[in-house]
């Protein structure tokens, strides 16, 4: 497995334009995705995750402006390139399975037509039945029978309308691909499955993928680093396994302890994150989790705590942590 | 000992589906089921979609007519209750829904919704009245100070705060039982155990029994005193929660809990333990509903369900497999690390 | 059960932020409250219908403006008097099609099954009838008086809103809260009136302007062959005069195209406003809790 940095994200900075304001989706992001790694991206609604994965394809809405970052990717900044270089990009090099993409099909095509329609046009020189013949490979790969190209969205369940998006994603032999909630909505043994056809693919195809998911647990089992946003901001990231076990964030430890687990005895104990999230028009000043931070300080009200490398590939931002 | 609060006995719900102009289609979303449920306790009815979890919590509640079976409340057929009655009844039993903007009205402050049933139930007789009973009602829910949150909108609302409102709703009356379907799965994961929290202090407060209904079988274990395994629209394991998880007999018990991502598991391949499949409610498969998809399947299982039978104490399941002492190993081929009680 | 609109002081700010956001809606507006002013002036300038034998259809002069009609009365004088007939006309008919519509469409929507049946299919035969032409054979039938005129027009055009608020209705039964209040114990007549009405009547905003257009224009058709009132003068009376006297021949253009004029720009308000405020309002019925 090599460490190559294949996406570099600095310093992001993304608003959403609306009529109650200006909504400060994310501030200020750095993280970087290696080659060959499954990177997860964390949070709760409205935190700025899915804002992240529109930022890196440039589909952001129209009200939406990067004010300010850059996103290195094979050596060029996306936020730089022209738009026809980065349409080529767009599914020949990073691709997206994006949320809710069950709902994502038109229902009176064949599922069939709408994946040759995506191949053709990443893939100019191809003609119908080339793309049919990547198609039906790309079923195979995601253990669908091929033949339901043939079918219509409706006939498709939800595990297996995801793995048809997968399989979309796929098409043109990406290098990154983003992932938004791929698992939600769906059963708990269908979500195995899901994520087993994830972990096979990365290693069939030796790509990266970016998963981005509330689901906490769910990122555990899949990911090989994690990072955890909260109001627009990363607070932590690390390696998987030190994330979950040596939480150093404030917002990330309360986190852990609220989710359920099947092992083990549990009481019901009080209350761990109290008030809601804040609101991204105004957020708080200094540190956005302070007014629900258990040990904030005055510090936390007046500075902002810049992501600091505490030990080796555990990043925190946080100023008890910090000192 | 504790009184049985609600029995179920032999319950079945179907929807009618109208196919053809003479062939008619029943969608068997709860086929044949009983137990009972204590006051006082937290019973989880735990399923995935497809399983008719939701319209068992509605049938308990009325809101559908079973077409065969009983529901009792404290001993009492809810169906045979003359209607003069049946508003009565409607005091003891309240639900919480899933959607917390849905279940409230759009064009009603938080006053005039809390204040509602009060109103239905002519249980007020002064607007001075009303305002102390919906502003403590406020209180107890957490948002305070009442008079900032009476005249706000659904739409002015976190998610978090209406669902807070619907509790206040649903309590007013002081009901004895409360049916919450999947209350926390539209939220955030720090609000929802907020939720969850004053769901357990208002049961400790005001003496509530709770049928939980949810699909997050790491919730129910966490909070309920008894879990149902539901397929189908059939019951396949019941018993004490710790039980039903820690220890689970039947085949997709089994396959659920192995199938959960853990945060801190040494072992990160989800075991897949049964064949893909979805259930199908419109015409579900002859005898055990999970045949085609078991590994453990054999002829039996094809042709007559298994009953529910006790095979420890207070802890049911409903498997030809378990009751015949068949090997389980088929379904553990995928399984490497497993620790388990034996049986 | 006429549906009691309560336009709190909160729903009517917000509706006049979303009419300022589209320029056809101002238009429309506009055009309206000019027809509106012109209705309050009438109630101070009476109507002079001495007849003038010297004018006959004279042509127009700086006396009068518009020329003259048949019995040398003045037409711009005479058009002015008939706008708040036809307005009249024209609202009363929306008053009493979102009133028959409502019940109609919520009683289907909401009961579903047998009632739900049949009343479907009373609106869908009467939306396949022809219109204009129902309405000719009806008013022919009953005795030419506004109120018949109001009755004729009402009757015809009401499967139109009870289609629009049946579907309303069903898709607010199927919301949780309705189960909810099933819960608490309120009866079927109670949830209609305190929560399936208030959550649907907003449609009927933009729905009763563009029927108000189709009432004027329906009022002005009927009168413009001689089945509306005779004693009251609208546009449409107007215009039934002036054919019926010979204007066409004669040349009389100042007594044709003015008040065909008239009509049409009021309709061209009433469906400007009506069908900006359709536009602005559905994606937003689900925005916003208060529209």
């Amino acid at each position: 497995m090599s460490f190559m940095t294949l996406l570099k994200v600095s310093n992001l900075k993304v608003v959403y334009y609306t009529r109650k304001g200006i909504v400060k989706a994310v501030n200020d992001l750095n993280f970087e995705i290696k080659s060959s790694e499954v990177f997860g991206l964390a949070g709760e609604s409205g935190c700025g995750k899915s804002t992240v994965a529109l930022s890196i394809l440039r589909i952001l809405p129209p009200n939406a402006r990067v004010l300010d970052g850059s996103i290195f990717f094979q050596g060029r900044n996306l936020l730089d390139v022209p738009e026809d270089e980065m349409r080529h990009i767009r599914w020949n090099k990073i691709s997206l399975v994006f949320q809710g993409a069950m709902n994502a099909f038109n229902p009176v095509q064949t599922v069939g037509n709408q994946i040759i329609e995506a191949i053709m046009l990443h893939k100019k020189d191809i003609d119908k039945r080339e793309a049919w013949h990547i198609a039906e490979n790309l079923f195979t790969k995601v253990k669908l029978d091929p033949s339901f190209l043939r079918r219509y969205p409706h006939e498709f369940s939800g595990g297996m309308k995801q793995r048809a998006m997968i399989a979309m994603a796929l098409a043109c032999n990406p290098n990154l691909i983003i992932a938004d909630e791929p698992t939600t909505g769906l059963d708990v043994i269908v979500q195995a499955e899901i994520l087993r056809l994830l972990k096979d693919l990365k290693n069939e195809y030796d790509l990266s993928i970016l998963i981005i998911s509330h689901d906490i647990p769910m990122l555990a089992t899949l990911c090989d680093r994690l990072a955890i946003m909260y109001a627009g901001e990363l607070v932590e990231y690390a390696d998987v396994r030190t994330l979950c076990t040596k939480p150093l964030h404030p917002y990330t430890r309360g986190l852990l302890r609220t989710l359920p687990t099947l092992d083990g005895d549990w009481q019901f104990t009080g209350e761990i994150l109290k008030g809601e999230p804040p609101s991204l028009i105004d957020p708080p000043p200094g540190c956005t989790f302070h007014p629900r931070c258990p040990i904030s300080k005055e510090l936390c009200k007046r500075k902002k705590p810049l992501l600091t490398e505490i030990e080796p590939e555990h990043y925190v931002a946080c100023h008890s942590v910090i000192e | 000992m504790e009184d049985t609060i609600v029995e179920v006995r032999n319950l079945k719900v179907w929807f009618p589906m109208k196919t053809g102009l003479f062939s008619k289609f029943y969608v068997h979303a709860v086929d044949g089921v009983s137990f009972a449920i204590q006051e006082g306790e937290i019973f989880s009815v735990v399923g995935e979609s497809g399983s008719g979890k939701t319209t068992l919590g509605k049938a308990i509640l009325g809101l559908v007519k079973p077409i065969k079976g009983q529901i009792y409340y404290r001993k009492q057929d809810i169906w045979s209750i003359p209607r003069n009655r049946v508003k009565i009844l409607r005091r003891n039993m309240q639900m919480i829904f899933q959607d917390p903007f849905g279940s409230l009205n759009p064009k009603m402050n938080v006053f005039d919704t809390i204040v509602e049933p009060l109103r239905v139930h002519k249980l007020v007789s002064s607007q001075a009245e009303a305002q102390e009973r919906v502003y403590q009602m406020l209180e107890q829910v957490g948002l305070s100070p009442p008079k900032d949150y009476a005249e706000k909108y659904p739409h002015e609302l976190s998610g978090g705060q209406r669902q807070r409102v619907a509790i206040a709703a649903a309590l007013i009356l002081n009901p004895e039982f409360i049916v919450a379907d999947e209350p926390t799965s539209m939220l955030d994961v720090s609000i929802g155990s907020q939720i969850l929290n004053l769901m357990m202090d208002l049961k400790d407060k005001y003496n509530i029994t709770y049928l939980f209904i949810t699909h997050d079988l790491s919730l129910a274990r966490m909070i309920s005193n008894r879990i149902a395994v539901m397929y189908c629209g059939k019951i396949m394991e019941i018993g004490p929660a710790s039980e039903v998880i820690l220890n689970a007999q039947s085949p997709y018990t089994i396959a659920l809990t192995a199938a959960v991502p853990r945060i801190n598991s040494e072992n990160r391949e989800l075991p897949i333990l049964l064949k893909s499949g979805l259930p199908n409610m419109a015409s579900p498969p002859p005898g055990c509903r999970l045949h085609p998809r078991c590994p453990l399947a054999r002829d039996v299982c094809r042709q007559k369900e298994p009953e529910l039978i006790e095979v420890r104490k207070g802890h049911y399941v409903a498997c030809h497999a378990v009751t015949e002492g068949w090997s389980f190993e088929p379904l553990y081929t995928q399984i490497k690390h497993r620790h388990r009680k034996s049986r | 059960m006429l549906p009691l609109k309560r336009i709190s002081l909160r729903s009517l700010t917000s509706y006049i932020d979303l009419i300022k956001s589209s320029k056809r809606a101002i238009l429309g507006l506009g055009i309206i409250c000019f027809y509106l002013i012109l209705t309050i002036l009438t109630s101070f300038i009476p109507y002079d219908a001495t007849p003038d034998p010297e004018c006959i259809l004279a042509p127009p002069s700086w006396k009068h403006p518009l020329g003259t009609n048949e019995v040398g009365v003045d037409v711009l004088q005479s058009i002015i008097h008939a706008i708040p007939t036809s307005l009249k006309i024209g609202l009363f008919c929306a008053l009493v099609i979102a009133s028959i519509g409502t019940t109609v469409g919520i009683i289907a929507g909401y009961f579903g099954g047998v009632v739900d049946e049949i009343l479907s299919a009373v609106t869908d035969i009467m939306m396949v009838l022809p219109p204009l032409p129902l309405m000719i054979v009806l008013a022919a039938i009953l005795k030419p008086s506004m109120q018949n005129v109001i009755i004729v027009i009402s009757l015809v055009t009401w499967p139109g809103t009870a289609r629009l608020i049946r579907a309303q209705t069903i898709s607010v039964k199927e919301r949780p809260f309705i189960e909810r209040i099933k819960i608490i114990g309120a009866g079927n007549l109670y949830i209609l009136r305190k929560h399936i009405l208030p959550n649907v009547t907003s449609v009927l905003f933009a729905n009763m302007i563009l029927t108000t257009a189709y009432a004027i224009l329906s009022e002005s058709v009927l009168s413009f062959f001689g089945l509306g009132d005779p004693t009251q003068l609208s546009l449409g009376t107007m215009l039934f005069y002036a054919f019926s006297t010979g204007a066409l021949s004669a040349g009389a253009y100042w007594y044709i195209i003015p008040p065909g004029l008239a009509i049409s720009i009021c309709i061209l308000g009433f469906t400007l406003l009506g069908n900006a405020m359709d536009e602005i309002l559905n994606p937003r019925l689900r925005e916003h809790g208060v529209v």
